[in-house]
């Protein structure tokens, strides 16, 4: 592709990029495997991350059996519970919903969105998909290597990562795991300056920043972040290969294994940590903000109605994006801190949810008197704003150092950020997924499987997590194998655990619903034009349905409105398209 | 291409003062920043998440020096040079400083050159700069087995902490994989400039725009880059 440069006037030049600029693919391998088109790679992502989460579903599964029966299945032995934990943990957070929110629906929508015929590099963007598959089947291999994957829980802490007695420690398990990371790091790196400057320099006319859907402020935002934290991750992956392999002592203090005194010496496990948890703060709203994004499109589209406050959206996602960066300690309270220091961490985690708490009730002040169509993408969204809410309340709690203290390590924990981060996020990403299917396949999805799927997952996930509060409450710990017999928890938590467990399994088996109507509906949902929803933002006002190669046939669009003029007075539809022009006094973009 | 023929899209408005004024430029219409083309602006912003990957390495190795327990190899002896029957300490890093330092010179001679089209000078001040950086390269490549040589390993070293030979081999190793990057970036850059690949619109990497030598630029902010991070590596670990 090739990008317009000013004039010598310094006047822009005119934003039309001719058909036969664009990079042609020849063949069916060019057109569909290694495709260059973004709308390609944004299908082979979403199917990557889907098929690996289901995996790491599976697991959840195997887990859960664990907890609701301990004992009565053999092959779940202690070491192979800490393999399923792990690599659940970092499956879910990394390879499916970074990838999905990002490499997934960023790939799609930010070139629709804006206006664009395709991402600034199309070729990068090509590696980076397969670089994030080859990461992928890195860590998928590890399933099948000497020694089976790493046990160390997601977060790797070491020193107890790269010692015998964690599974995968001095085997292939934690060497795969951390290649996997760098090159999923890599390939995320070539993806994310494809939508960082596509989102900067290649937007249509009349697209400014500020008329943005904020669905592309989330993913936008996200990726800088990404783009700054990922490093972090690099750099502690790095070190932690050196340990293993070079015996350094980056991390590894003086240490004993199995009475042996090991030849480390002097490093330190807490720099780990604090690398670590730069890196993991910031991916908890690498995730949490595409999800706030298309929640603000979802509920303002599917409300009719404009979204309450859209600079102050736009600006509170900003403002969490910078702030996240100084609140990465608050993981570590007890890992042993300055007290001055737990004092400045406390103080800015809780200082974020200011502008979260704003977002909250800009959508609710957004449904407020809307025309609210309870379709299959609106129900998840306000399924999403629930849940969020719940997950933000438990945050507050676990932000406090002397809160955090006595909950950390507990069951509490496991519900605070499987809500936040682990409901909150999918929730929206299902609502997204029955929002643009149809523009992807130019199908609907099935409504009756659709509803199946809501309800049985949105109940379903508070059965499962609501009752953990109480569980870590009462001080049942997290991450164990067995609890055994303790003197303060009593026999009922046993009870409650069965209950969790088989909801966790009915659960689970819905997703497989959810899939087939994804494979059905190509075939045999019902047709849904151009624009089903009747939106306004331009991918929705495609020439063809699904888009072709190049988005936007012969001319660009020319953006004259903001991405929310729903229900305007006096406007003929109760919409209008952000590429329609029309007088200034028909809209309500000044309104805000 | 055409000439616009769409209507305004906007009536202009007077360009608000202050912070307000601030947020507009960066909002403004089409692109953030206006004459910036998609090749520098990708190179800007990778090269601010590579700081990240340089300043997470040096604040590690920082950290790790800080506080450890046993003594730091004192790096005026160990960095030195036996010349002439004296110990000169720090010589070869002053030379390779000094040899860095001086290609970003020649680099931006190249730029300069190859926005005036001057195909000749621009690849021969490009090959100097990647001659500058092949002999940084050997120079350290000359330290590492000095040192390896002197008893230096990953995990320890005859004269203290075991993070000395550790953060040493990490971070000079990641910076100089920079540079050989560099180095092979710059080679096949002045290949396609002496050819005079950029004249003819020739089809491949880089070198379909006619007459765009912006590719140079690009190459050269990565180039400096470089040079700026060996400037900390040398303040942090061979001054300090």
């Amino acid at each position: 592709m090739v990008d317009i440069r000013s004039g010598t006037d310094g006047a822009l030049g005119h934003a039309e990029v001719e058909d036969v600029e664009l990079y042609h693919p020849h063949s069916w391998w060019t057109r569909y495997v290694f495709s260059q088109d973004a709308k390609i790679i944004a299908v082979q992502y979403a199917s990557t991350a889907i098929a690996i989460g289901m995996v790491a579903l599976v697991l959840s599964w195997l887990m859960r059996l664990q907890l609701g029966f301990p004992g009565q299945f053999a092959f779940i032995d202690a070491e192979r519970y800490y393999q399923f934990i792990t690599m659940h943990g970092m499956i879910m957070v990394i390879y499916l919903l970074t990838a999905l929110f990002l490499g997934g629906f960023g790939n799609y929508l930010i070139p629709l969105m804006l206006g664009a015929r395709d991402m600034v590099f199309p070729y990068a963007n090509m590696l980076s998909y397969w670089l994030y598959l080859l990461a992928v089947l890195v860590l998928v291999s590890s399933f099948f290597a000497p020694g089976g994957p790493t046990g160390a829980g997601w977060t790797l802490y070491p020193p107890q990562a790269v010692l015998s007695g964690t599974p995968g420690g001095k085997d292939w398990g934690i060497l795969l795991m951390l290649s996997s990371l760098i090159l999923f790091i890599i390939g995320f790196t070539m993806g994310g300056l494809n939508y960082v400057v596509t989102v900067l320099q290649g937007r249509a006319r009349g697209m400014t920043l500020m008329r943005m859907p904020l669905t592309i402020w989330g993913i936008f935002t996200a990726t800088v972040m990404a783009l700054l934290a990922f490093p972090a991750l690099f750099v502690a992956c790095v070190m932690m290969m050196f340990d293993r392999v070079l015996g350094t002592s980056f991390f590894m203090p003086a240490i004993v294994e199995m009475g042996e005194q090991l030849q480390h010496g002097g490093g330190s496990p807490i720099l780990f940590q604090h690398l670590f948890w730069f890196f993991g703060h910031p991916e908890v709203y690498i995730v949490a903000l595409p999800a706030f994004g298309i929640v603000s499109d979802l509920i303002s589209t599917h409300a009719r109605k404009n979204i309450f406050g859209y600079r102050m959206m736009v600006w509170a996602i900003v403002v969490i994006g910078a702030l996240s960066f100084v609140v990465w300690a608050h993981h570590m309270y007890v890992s042993g801190m300055n007290p001055y220091f737990g004092f400045f961490f406390a103080t800015t985690t809780l200082i974020i949810a200011v502008p979260t708490a704003l977002k909250v009730y800009n959508w609710v002040l957004t449904l407020w008197r809307g025309d609210i169509h309870l379709n299959l993408p609106m129900l998840f969204a306000l399924g999403f704003i629930v849940t969020f809410v719940n997950g933000g309340l438990t945050g507050l709690f676990l932000g406090n150092v002397v809160v955090d203290v006595p909950l950390s390590d507990t069951m509490f924990v496991v519900a605070h950020f499987h809500m936040v981060m682990g409901v909150a996020p999918i929730l929206v990403i299902f609502g997204a997924i029955y929002h643009w299917y149809p523009k992807v396949t130019g199908r609907m999805l099935n409504e009756a499987m659709g509803q199946l799927h809501f309800w049985v997952t949105f109940v379903g996930a508070y059965l499962i997590f609501f009752p953990m509060h109480y569980l870590g409450l009462i001080g049942v710990p997290r991450r164990y194998y067995e609890m055994g017999e303790t003197a303060f928890v009593p026999a009922s938590a046993h009870t409650l655990n069965e209950f969790i467990t088989i909801v966790a399994l009915i659960v689970g088996a819905v997703q497989i619903v959810f899939l087939f109507n994804l494979v059905w509906s190509i075939r045999h949902g019902r047709d849904a034009g151009g624009n089903p929803w009747r939106a306004t933002t331009l991918e929705w006002q495609t020439p063809e349905t699904p888009p072709r190669h190049g988005n936007w046939g012969k001319e660009l669009p020319v953006v004259y409105r903001w991405a929310y003029d729903y229900s305007v007075p006096g406007a003929p539809e109760d919409f209008i398209p952000q590429n329609q022009p029309g007088p200034d006094n028909l809209t309500r973009e000044t309104a805000t | 291409m055409s000439a616009p023929t769409h209507a305004p899209v906007a009536e202009p408005s007077p360009r608000p003062s202050g912070l307000a004024g601030f947020a507009a430029d960066w909002a403004s219409d089409q692109r953030t920043f206006k004459n910036v083309s998609w090749g520098k602006a990708m190179m800007w912003i990778f090269l601010l998440s590579d700081t990240f990957v340089f300043g997470c390495f040096l604040v590690a190795y920082m950290s790790a020096r800080m506080s450890t327990a046993v003594p730091w190899p004192n790096p005026s002896e160990v960095f030195a040079l036996h010349i002439g029957g004296s110990d000169v300490p720090l010589i070869l890093i002053a030379i390779m400083t000094f040899v860095l330092i001086s290609s970003s010179g020649t680099m931006a001679m190249a730029v300069n050159y190859g926005y005036r089209r001057d195909r000749r000078k621009t690849a021969a001040l490009m090959l100097l700069t990647a001659l500058f950086g092949a002999t940084f390269v050997g120079m350290q490549a000359f330290e590492w087995t000095k040192l390896i040589s002197e008893g230096v390993r990953p995990w320890g070293n005859p004269w203290g902490a075991p993070q000395f030979g550790s953060t040493f081999f990490m971070i000079t190793g990641f910076h100089g994989t920079h540079v050989t990057i560099g180095v092979i970036f710059l080679l096949i850059i002045a290949r396609k400039v002496w050819r005079g690949d950029f004249e003819t619109g020739k089809r491949g990497f880089f070198t379909s725009r006619k007459g765009q030598y912006e590719i140079v630029e690009i190459t050269g902010l990565y180039w400096h880059f470089v040079d700026l991070v060996w400037v900390f590596i040398f303040a942090f670990f061979y001054l300090w």
